[in-house]
């Protein structure tokens, strides 16, 4: 019985301390330095897309929220046909990021999204992709890559030794 | 006093206000409960955010009215209006302030417990309409707690009326010129605020809500206006209990100073914050607990305090 | 059975095993490249190491591979041995010195042999500081991308295209780390194999070049167990679907039917799924019609006119059936010409006899002889090609049984009988690709074929073996088919010879005579011809007779192009003798230009079905997706809605399908049991799963039409659901929509879905075969010589041919013709004639000339066939625009003006 009174006084003196809300969007948290939100798609240093459509961010994603179709251009280098991220579903895990073999998709502080029609938080591979090379720059994945398209010749990347003569005996 | 034109002045005042009432008890219970949670409360809309309480009808108003097909449509629909009609004729006999209440009838007491129980109609009813087991469920709680507290919410105010020797509302209050009732009658009090919580089906009482359990007990199906009839009814309920225990025992609009209906709102308003603090701070009791802490302890305390005060007052006689 | 001990554990094992095979079988995971349950062992890439102790008490023993090391009796083993252990990942770690980093662009990636085994080494950090070494690649044609960086030298490509697939093109060149695999020049591989490369290759060196084109990653295909539709064989495949197009086919292993590989048709023929012809609306004379209104247009004219229905090969027996019930049997038509019928009737009356067996694939590379008559397996039935080539390479390797050469032991197997082929016979008017193999060909006019066929059955009921005259060579081919154990004759349909189908079966009859166990296998025209002609109806000039003389004045056709089948200007006429014509079908063809209403139909890929094979195995495939839109719907349920609406039913009281093989095997006895061959129910009392567990994007994939999800497609019919929900685990054979294990994410983990590796897959339950139900009819044998043709032959004076329908892998099958990739494969519409006719005509290769057949002229063009007949003509087989003709045909001339 005591008890109940107690916890009731406790409850009733709460009226006097300190609120816990803050008056988003009037007042702010201040952002961590660390802090990562949604997902942009950076460009390699001669401003080509870094995106190579492999699927792993997909594959990556907790909440499949990412779909995306491959495609190529006439000199063999890949692309995204279509990258589509359903932001209403995001949860900004970040997994894509790490999944990116080629620092294609990298991520931004905002996380501010707020739409009031959520077809708008559907987001195209237009409304991602930054003229920037984020937070890697001179990063270049078709030059380590040991597929030709257009960026170097066979052989002509990062260590890489040119091609093998296939018709010269010499050992 | 008798001429029709103000009866009808006052029915048509007192059901303005109580509806107001019961309106703004959505913003008061939010505000409240976020300050005793260290929170906020609605704050946008409106100075203070007391414009929550409009939003907050006219999104009721415009909910889609949904009818289960499932269910007994007629007493689906009939079932939330029971609720509040039965609470707001309780206030028929509500003695606001001296001349300001509606009817003084010499039963008054008697009146206020049959509508006051009247209400449970409306639970048992709306939960066996839905034809939904967490209903039915809901339903069966609310009668079977509707019957234990009803048992000595009556008994407790018993000493009340052999103090004052009237089951009249006026009656009662003016008896309480020297004392208040809550300082002979104690026990009385506990008894029926404890009741009156139950009565209302307030927390830590909402068995037959429960939303834990039975996802929302009795209400689970009802949508829209029907569901806000309920809601209504609940915070009616709230302000009734509130208005009786001043009147029975805090001496009513009694008060120095003060006009008299400004004590009278004063000491209600005190009892519905202490309902909302009961609320904030005490966990849900199980239901084979409540009932049993109805039978076993409520009731023989309420035939004891009947007892003594009998007692007493045959001997001060 | 020999006891083993493996890390202490004992095991009794199957005795003439290598170890790999034995460890992989219990459920080691032990890593490997070079070695392939198909191709077996050579030792070449030094990855299955473990480490084989002398006895008990040794405990320093000996790192061996296990591929290369027989099981024996009380051997002790270990495979986590720490040293084995790191054996291994040190060499993935050598293997990966030069691998490019091509994950992300690599189309093997998801599916890769090389990442799950470099993962199951812990082989995970490049600590090799120096270059690359690097190399060209090379255009191997529209099916196969080359990307020779990504090598591992495994030498498994050469050892299934060279060795197990015969192909020349392809090899290795140059030596120590410069090795490559390739052809001598750039062009397209010339093996009809050639795909399979893609599923042997551990890594992505060869890849799918048509997947390439719409790239989509193992884990995101929606994938449901198929069977292939581009010839009667009925190989078992995996269609996979992504974004509501078809993107890939791969082997689904059957060890008795198509164990390991594909043809390239059944493999790239898929295409035509995709194409943008495809029917997409209901369209009444014209118009796109749907809803209410096609309801009574269609209602008008089924209850107005007396309807017939043309049947198709190429159809399931569920669409077939469908629209028998529609028409009424009595009005239920094959859709075929009467001669096809004619021969389809004939074989099942062969093998309704129950006097011969019918072999599987499997059983045909057994086969320790075999006699091709009228029939080029690598062009009408490509995968029985590669079955006869392993036939013919096993026959000398059962020779080595008395060595002790392990069966397993590919490179010294292969040393010891070095160039030894078995016994083949190819009797067929052109060379074929088989002739390199054969012990002895024949090429001329099939009523010659035939007659070399009568021939030798008459040689082998005179019993050559006791027969001291001088040795013929028809006396010797007759003696080996005594002699051989299992002998097996080939023949078809093909040429659309009843006297070839005649000749085989009397030498089948008379070896038979001579208590010999000859089986007989024949090639039909489609997927599902057997399943036609099971259904007895009246063939195409049946039809049109008694469509005239009873006044119907409606046809409804269902997915058949009958100008594939017959005579141009008599369909033209007879369509225009009718009011209307309903089309059922996925693509507009020349039938569908025809038709007053056509209506979309499903492919195989967006409808469930059931198929009869040659060897009359029944089998079904199940739906991979959705049609794209409503309207597209599977002919089956088309023709029961028209049913429906014909009895009286309105829109709204349409029902699904009735279980419409229940009621085929309820209304045609010839069919009873065939429900049998696959549950028709889930695993666990769930839905299988047709997507991976890794599936991707389901939140997004539709998000730009709406972002709220729609409900995910219900499938009511099959055991199978559209989402990644469901029992997951071994489903039964016949509804295995994908092969994946842990830490086996490449088609390699069909490892873990047989029972032994290599072997049979577990869980089968039940197999309905048609033909071995059938009961034992004696059957006469039919002795005597051929019904001579109206032939030309000898007629060297005219400009009129005989000609010769000369079946194409790439072509000649209708579906897979529509297909980018095979398209550009098919032959040009050629006009083959020997050289003297050529020189008597003066005509030259490559010269443009009309072919008049029947009343249609052809723009064709001058090839020489060297070992055709003279008076004959060879022309590919129902390659467009060389279709609209009733065979068989001959062809004139016409002599283009200068």
């Amino acid at each position: 019985m005591f008890s109940l009174l107690r916890s009731m006084a406790i409850t009733f003196l709460h009226l006097f301390s300190k609120r816990e809300t803050i008056q988003y969007p009037e007042e702010r948290v201040p952002l961590h330095p660390r802090w990562r939100g949604r997902i942009v798609l950076t460009r390699d240093p001669d401003m080509g897309e870094r995106c190579v459509g492999c699927y792993l961010c997909a594959a990556a994603c907790p909440v499949d929220c990412i779909s995306l179709q491959a495609t190529e251009d006439e000199q063999g280098r890949r692309y995204p046909e279509f990258f589509r991220i359903n932001f209403s579903r995001c949860i900004f895990c970040g997994y894509c990021e790490e999944a990116c073999p080629t620092y294609a998709i990298q991520l931004l502080p905002d996380f501010e999204m707020a739409e009031y029609n959520r077809q708008n938080l559907v987001y195209e591979k237009e409304d991602l992709l930054i003229d920037s090379q984020g937070k890697y720059p001179g990063y270049n994945y078709y030059k380590v890559a040991g597929v030709d398209s257009g960026i170097k010749p066979k052989g002509g990347g990062t260590n890489e030794n040119p091609p093998v003569d296939i018709h010269q005996i010499l050992p | 006093m008798t001429e029709p034109y103000h009866y009808l002045l006052m029915i048509v005042l007192v059901l303005f206000t109580l509806t107001s009432v019961a309106a703004l008890l959505i913003w008061v219970e939010r505000r409240l409960l976020a300050l005793w949670q260290d929170r906020c409360g609605p704050n946008r809309a409106g100075p203070l955010g007391l414009f929550i309480v409009a939003a907050d009808t006219l999104k009721l108003f415009f909910k889609e009215d949904w009818i289960p097909p499932f269910a007994d449509k007629r007493i689906f629909v009939v079932a939330p209006a029971i609720v509040a009609a039965t609470v707001l004729l309780s206030f028929v006999v509500v003695p606001f302030a001296p001349n300001l209440l509606i009817a003084d009838l010499h039963i008054g007491l008697l009146f206020f417990l049959a509508m006051s129980s009247m209400g449970v109609y409306s639970i048992v009813l709306g939960g066996w309409a839905s034809n939904n087991k967490y209903s039915l469920l809901g339903a069966l709680r609310g009668a079977a707690q509707m019957i234990s507290y009803e048992v000595f919410m009556g008994l407790s105010l018993m000493g009340v009326v052999m103090l004052s020797g009237s089951f009249r509302l006026t009656d009662i209050v003016l008896a309480q010129q020297d004392y208040w009732f809550i300082f002979t009658q104690p026990l009385g009090f506990i008894i029926f605020l404890i009741a009156g919580v139950a009565e209302t089906h307030r927390l830590p009482f909402d068995i037959p809500e429960a939303e834990s359990e039975l996802v929302a007990g009795f209400h689970a199906e009802y949508s829209g206006m029907k569901f806000g009839m309920f809601f209504i009814g609940e915070y009616l309920g709230i302000t009734l209990i509130s208005a009786m225990l001043t009147t029975l025992f805090l001496g009513g609009w009694l008060g120095p100073v003060l006009p008299p209906i400004l004590w009278f709102i004063l000491k209600t308003s005190a009892f519905i914050v202490l309902f909302i603090l009961l609320r904030a701070s005490l966990p849900r009791p199980r239901y084979d607990q409540l009932l049993e802490y109805g039978w076993k302890i409520l009731l023989p305390l309420s035939l004891i305090n009947l007892l003594v005060t009998g007692a007493i007052s045959l001997l001060t006689s | 059975m020999a006891q083993i001990h493996i890390d202490k554990e004992s095991y009794d094992v199957k005795n003439g095993k290598n170890l790999l095979e034995t460890c992989l079988s219990l459920g080691y995971q032990l890593p490997y490249f070079c070695w392939h349950p198909a191709l077996n062992s050579v030792g070449a890439c030094r990855q299955c190491a473990i480490k084989v102790f002398k006895d008990e008490k040794d405990t320093r023993g000996r790192i061996v591979m296990a591929c290369v090391e027989p099981v024996s009796d009380g051997l002790h083993l270990s495979v986590a041995d720490p040293e084995a252990s790191a054996f291994r990942s040190q060499n993935i770690e050598w293997l990966m010195t030069n691998h490019p980093h091509d994950c992300a662009v690599c189309d093997e990636g998801g599916s890769c042999h090389l990442q799950d085994m470099t993962v199951m080494t812990g082989h995970a950090y490049r600590r090799f500081q120096y270059p690359k070494r690097t190399h060209h690649n090379q255009y191997l044609g529209p099916l196969v991308h080359h990307e020779m960086n990504r090598c591992i030298q495994c030498y498994r490509c050469v050892r299934f295209y060279k060795d197990y697939a015969g192909g020349k093109d392809l090899d290795v060149f140059a030596a120590h780390d410069h090795v490559y695999f390739g052809r001598a020049k750039e062009g397209i591989l010339e093996s009809e194999f050639s795909g399979n490369l893609a599923e042997v290759c551990p890594t992505g060196v060869f890849t799918d070049k048509t997947l390439h084109t719409h790239y989509t990653r193992k884990w995101d295909l929606t994938m449901a167990p198929s069977v292939c539709q581009h010839c009667s064989l009925g190989c078992n495949i995996i269609a996979g679907e992504r974004y509501g197009s078809l993107r890939s086919i791969t082997n689904r292993y059957h060890e008795a039917v198509n164990g390991y590989f594909l043809c390239d048709r059944g493999r790239y023929g898929y295409e035509f799924v995709n194409h943008p012809s495809r029917i997409q609306h209901p369209n009444v004379r014209g118009r796109q019609v749907s809803g209410k209104e096609l309801y009574t247009t269609l209602q008008d004219l089924l209850t107005s006119k007396n309807w017939i229905g043309v049947g198709s090969p190429r159809a399931s027996l569920e669409a077939n059936f469908a629209l028998r019930k529609l028409v009424g049997d009595q009005n239920f038509y094959q859709g075929v010409s009467k001669v096809e019928a004619d021969l389809l009737q004939r074989i099942l009356h062969m093998t309704h006899s129950g006097q011969i067996h019918q072999p599987s694939l499997q059983e045909i590379e057994q086969a320790d002889l075999v006699l091709i008559l009228g029939e080029d397996p690598t062009h009408s039935a490509p995968r029985m090609a590669l079955s006869i080539r392993q036939a013919v390479r096993n026959i000398p390797l059962q020779q080595t049984a008395s060595t002790h050469i392990p069966a397993w032991h590919d490179v010294a197997q292969r040393e010891y009988i070095q160039d030894t082929k078995g016994p083949l016979y190819i009797a067929y008017p052109v060379a074929s690709k088989l002739d390199e193999l054969a012990s002895y060909t024949l090429h001329d006019h099939p009523d010659v074929l035939a007659a070399f066929g009568f021939d030798l059955a008459q040689a082998i009921g005179d019993d050559p073996l006791g027969d001291q005259n001088e040795p013929t060579l028809l006396r010797n081919i007759a003696e080996a088919l005594l002699k051989a154990e299992r002998p097996l004759i080939v023949t078809g349909t093909s040429l659309i010879s009843h006297n070839i189908l005649e000749a085989a079966w009397a030498i089948a009859m008379a070896l038979k005579h001579q208590n010999k166990n000859a089986s007989l296998s024949f090639i039909l025209p489609s997927c599902n011809s057997a399943g036609l002609a099971y259904m007895e109806a009246e063939p195409l000039e049946v039809l049109m007779k008694s469509a005239k003389q009873n006044g119907i004045s409606g046809a409804i056709v269902l997915e058949n192009d009958l100008y594939r089948h017959y005579d141009a200007l008599e369909l033209d006429q007879f369509f225009e003798s009718l009011e209307d014509i309903i089309v059922l079908d996925h693509l507009e063809q020349p039938t569908t230009a025809q038709a007053t209403v056509t209506l979309p139909a499903a492919t195989f890929a967006e409808t469930s079905g059931t198929l009869v094979n040659n060897e009359g195995r029944v089998q079904s495939f199940y739906q991979v997706y959705m049609p794209k839109n409503e309207d597209i719907r599977p002919s089956w349920q088309w023709l029961t809605e028209l049913y429906q609406i014909k009895i009286g039913l309105t829109p709204d009281l349409l029902y699904p399908s009735t279980p419409l093989l229940e009621e085929l095997a309820a209304s045609l006895p010839q069919f009873a049991g065939i429900g049998a061959h696959a549950p028709t129910f889930g695993l666990n009392g769930q839905k299988i799963p047709r997507e991976p567990h890794r599936y991707s994007g389901r939140t997004a994939m539709l998000a730009h039409i709406a972002v709220s999800e729609p409900r995910p497609d219900q499938d009511e019919l099959s055991p199978f659901s559209f989402t990644m929900e469901g029992s997951r685990g071994f489903p039964p054979p016949p509804l295995t929509p994908y092969y994946w294990s842990p830490g086996w994410n490449s088609n390699q983990a069909l490892n873990k879905y047989q029972i032994e590796v290599g072997g049979a897959l577990a869980g089968r339950h039940a197999e309905v075969n048609l033909f071995a139900m059938a009961s034992t009819i004696p059957y006469p044998t039919k002795k005597g010589g051929v019904n001579q043709s109206q032939s030309v032959i000898q007629n060297a004076t005219t400009h009129t041919f005989e000609l010769l329908p000369i079946t194409h892998i790439f072509g000649s099958e209708e579906l897979s013709g529509y297909g980018d990739a095979i398209s550009k494969l098919a032959p040009a519409p050629y006009f083959a004639i020997n050289k003297q006719e050529a020189s008597r005509l003066s005509l030259q290769p490559g010269v443009d000339i009309h072919l008049r057949i029947g009343k249609q002229t052809y723009p064709l063009t001058v090839q020489i066939g060297q070992e055709l007949p003279a008076g004959c003509a060879a022309i590919p087989y129902n390659i467009p625009p060389l279709t609209g003709i009733t065979w068989p045909a001959q062809g004139t001339l016409i002599p283009t003006t200068p």
